[in-house]
């Protein structure tokens, strides 16, 4: 079984055309979970679904050469962006965790609604996201 | 009849085809004799049946509610997709694990194949 190549290539052809339309669309709920189903849990869940099919097709060395991130580290980088978005309510005066919203115009969009719990699900996407790919690879990687 | 409500008849009718399909698939898995053919039945009506479902769908509340539903046409796109190159990595495993042939086979061409492939293995 040493050099036994398997022929990989309709699932590699698929995998780089199906990748891009499952991170597309895990954007796509991070950026709806405020008035739609979705939100930064489903959004990172999809995240690490779309690289986990690329480690599937490609193997993890050539996965970790494609992206040289460490998922660890996303996780404390996620909650450092969710306690900052609580601390960051102390600045004007209020309780913790107070957040607000806002309008906003933007030269293509238009008016569009800014609130900062965006940015407390932002968080939780890269919590999700550390969690489960380091949960995963660690379980894959074990020999 | 006016145009909106024949729109809406053929949503119907894509749904309704869409879900015999899906029977006619079932009962294709049930029936056939093994792993391979049952594959055939199950990747290529239930995709069928899934597609032409999901574009009922879209018709639908295209119509009704005048929403043109973008994950809709991203599910069909992706389903068209994703479901043979599932049928071909199933029966593709099933294959190489060695899971026997029907009785009623004539022939086996990728065994040529794959007992070549074992003699290179050796070299």
């Amino acid at each position: 079984m040493d050099n036994y190549k398997p022929n990989n290539m309709i699932l590699q052809t698929t995998t780089s055309l199906i990748a891009f339309l499952l991170l597309g669309f895990a954007v796509y709920l991070l950026f709806a979970g405020h008035n739609s189903p979705g939100g930064g849990f489903v959004g990172g869940l999809m995240t690490s679904g779309a690289i986990l099919l690329l480690n599937m097709a490609y193997g993890s060395l050539t996965v970790k050469k494609m992206l040289p991130i460490n998922f660890t580290m996303l996780i404390p980088i996620g909650l450092l962006i969710a306690i900052a978005t609580g601390l960051g309510s102390f600045i004007f005066n209020v309780p913790f965790l107070s957040h607000t919203f806002g309008y906003f115009t933007f030269p293509i969009f238009g008016e569009v609604e800014l609130a900062t719990a965006m940015l407390f699900d932002f968080g939780v996407y890269f919590t999700v996201v550390g969690v489960v790919m380091t949960i995963i690879l660690s379980i894959a990687e074990d020999q | 009849m006016n145009v909106k409500e024949i729109i809406e008849f053929i949503a119907a009718l894509l749904m309704l085809i869409g879900a015999i399909m899906a029977m006619i698939s079932a009962i294709g898995i049930i029936r056939f004799p093994d792993v391979y053919t049952r594959s055939h039945a199950g990747t290529k009506s239930s995709t069928l049946a899934v597609l032409l479902t999901l574009t009922g769908a879209f018709l639908h509340f295209a119509v009704e509610q005048g929403f043109y539903s973008v994950r809709l046409l991203l599910g069909i796109v992706f389903v068209f997709l994703t479901a043979p190159v599932a049928g071909h990595l199933i029966t593709r495993a099933a294959y190489s694990a060695g899971v026997k042939m029907a009785d009623s086979t004539v022939e086996d061409e990728l065994k040529d194949v794959f007992e070549n492939r074992e003699e290179d293995k050796g070299k």
